[in-house]
């Protein structure tokens, strides 16, 4: 069995990656999308800590980008559930597809 | 290098005050709140000296990670001069709403975030900037919560740009994995002697995807109609201009000063993107009926206006997209002041509603017109200098997007001029004069006097914004 190397990582967070995206693109509950996003920011630390560990194993750089996407998606995932609660108070809905006040 | 934090001073200043005001708000009692937004433009002008006398100051602090020079400098005084015209043209509109506090403490984070976006030299500092930005524009979105279209503008808003964030930081991620380093003016060296891997090209149209929401280029403007329309207009009119242009002033730093090499090979793409930016904004923008609807498509084809300024990544190009954002900042104040001011009179933002505005109050409807004839680039106002700028560093190589650009102003002429047949043709339904406060019909005058003076006398305002782009090359 071969040893875990970085096209592993890649690979995984590539993965990861676009499962998120396309989640995003095709869940219909606001609460999934969110969650959808988060897969997204995940791919992106798996990325960050595998590059700075295989190519610049010297300086932290990649982990240290980490913890601040780490630390503003908890901010961001913050609003995004304030939000939710708000909407859901107005219309008892989470459902995308019932936000359609606004369209051209 | 040691670390001199005398080059941050704008920043803790500007973080200051919106801690400042958002303990204020704790303490102060609800009758007397008032103040606030009096103090908040006090301290953004007070700020905005403050960085127009350190004029000149050019640093590199920590390794490259945060530059400070005469092009972040344009832009920082850029945007706390938006950031005060919003609030002062938006202090009755916020009385309305209730919360002073929170929405003018939100509206100076994000011109806090707008300045480390403009002096970014690394993708953390720029990720922190942009998301500092982007969080506190998602609050002041849905910031009249109890209105459904509101919230639903802010839901939206956080759901795309979460996303967009995500893309833009996948490809920065895979740059930094090509290059092992986040610093801009490393990568830079790094990709010159590199070959055009598939890797390099994914991460470039990732960071393109990712921008170009921001700046809400076609095809990535979806969300721009629906989150200008539910927003305050205050806050729409802030969004509007500040947010694009610290997207702009992050994408020249990232693909000038981080990718110059490949760049060359995106011109044409941007060149696309831009052409249809224009083409699809100022055609969707002709059958709007709501006023806010309207400005928000005339605001994403001048998305694709200015982006012709990134084509060539020249010296003139930087200045043309400079130029044309500082200006459209003053344009931008006007129309939306005027839109939210009448909102908050009749409670209307749709077209038919303005009819007769100009008898009712002349002030408003003039302001209005002299905003729309800038933005359609009407020569004797500042939006002619402006176009004129950013079309001549194209007109050898890509006429072809000149001549688009020329065809959709004229298109957009069309239906600005459809605003103004209405408030001056059109009989009011209801002819009760408007009254405006005194600090609404300040920002009105400001905006109109500074876009028929720029455009009669660009001379001054061209030198500074010359010497701003000269200072991006020197790093």
């Amino acid at each position: 069995m071969p040893a875990i190397s970085l096209t592993h990582y890649v690979v995984l967070s590539a993965l990861l990656f676009s499962i998120g995206l396309f989640g995003v693109l095709t869940k219909r509950n606001a609460v999934a999308v969110l969650i959808c996003i988060e897969l997204m920011l995940n791919a992106v630390n798996i990325n960050l800590v595998a590059f700075s560990k295989y190519i610049t194993p010297a300086d932290f750089v990649g982990q240290i980008f980490s913890i601040f996407v780490i630390t503003v998606a908890a901010a961001e995932v913050g609003v995004g559930l304030a939000i939710i609660i708000a909407i859901y108070r107005n219309r008892l809905s989470v459902n995308l597809d019932d936000f359609d006040w606004l369209k051209w | 290098m040691p670390f001199d934090p005398s080059a941050l001073t704008l920043e803790m200043l500007v973080a200051a005050l919106g801690l400042g005001i958002l303990v204020l708000g704790l303490i102060v009692p609800k009758g007397s709140r008032h103040g606030l937004g009096w103090l908040t433009l006090f301290g953004l002008l007070g700020i905005l000296g403050v960085a127009v006398s350190m004029w000149g100051d050019s640093r590199e602090l920590i390794g490259g990670m945060y530059l400070v020079d005469n092009y972040a400098l344009f832009w920082k005084i850029t945007f706390l001069l938006a950031a005060a015209l919003v609030v002062l043209g938006s202090m009755r509109y916020v009385d309305d709403m209730g919360s002073q506090a929170e929405y003018y403490s939100m509206t100076v984070f994000a011109a806090l975030g707008m300045m480390v976006m403009a002096s970014a030299g690394d993708f953390i500092t720029l990720y922190l900037g942009l998301e500092l930005m982007t969080i506190a524009f998602i609050i002041l979105v849905c910031f009249r919560k109890t209105d459904a279209k509101s919230v639903e503008a802010g839901m939206k808003y956080v759901l795309l740009a979460g996303m967009s964030s995500a893309v833009l930081l996948y490809g920065m991620s895979l740059l930094y994995g090509l290059t092992g380093s986040v610093i801009m003016l490393n990568v830079s060296q790094v990709i010159a002697v590199q070959p055009l891997t598939p890797a390099l090209i994914l991460a470039v149209v990732l960071l393109i995807a990712g921008l170009g929401f921001k700046i809400s280029a076609v095809p990535f403007h979806m969300w721009s109609p629906d989150v200008y329309e539910g927003a305050p207009t205050p806050v729409t009119s802030f969004l509007a201009m500040g947010s694009k242009a610290a997207s702009f002033a992050v994408l020249l730093r990232l693909f000038v000063t981080g990718l110059p090499g490949i760049w060359a090979n995106w011109t044409m793409v941007v060149a696309i993107l831009a052409a249809v930016t224009m083409i699809v904004g100022n055609l969707v923008a002709i059958p709007q009926t709501n006023v806010k609807r309207l400005l928000a498509y005339s605001s994403i084809a001048q998305a694709g206006y200015i982006m012709v300024g990134l084509i060539t990544a020249s010296e003139a190009g930087i200045k043309g997209v400079m130029f044309y954002a500082f200006l459209y900042v003053f344009a931008t104040v006007g129309a939306f002041t005027v839109a939210g001011y009448f909102y908050s009179v009749t409670g209307s933002d749709e077209l038919k509603d303005y009819a007769g505005l100009s008898q009712r109050s002349p002030l408003m409807a003039a302001v209005m017109l002299v905003a729309l004839l800038s933005m359609a680039g009407i020569p004797p106002l500042a939006g002619f200098v402006g176009k004129f700028y950013l079309f001549k560093t194209i007109v050898d190589g890509y006429l072809w997007l000149a001549f688009i650009g020329l065809i959709m102003s004229m298109v957009s002429v069309y239906y600005y001029l459809r605003v103004a047949l209405v408030m001056y043709r059109d009989e009011p339904l209801d002819p009760t004069p408007i009254k405006l406060p005194s600090p609404v019909a300040v920002t009105l005058i400001l905006a109109m006097v500074v876009t028929m003076v720029v455009g009669i006398y660009p001379g001054p305002l061209s030198e500074v914004v010359n010497s701003a782009a000269h200072s991006f090359f020197l790093h």
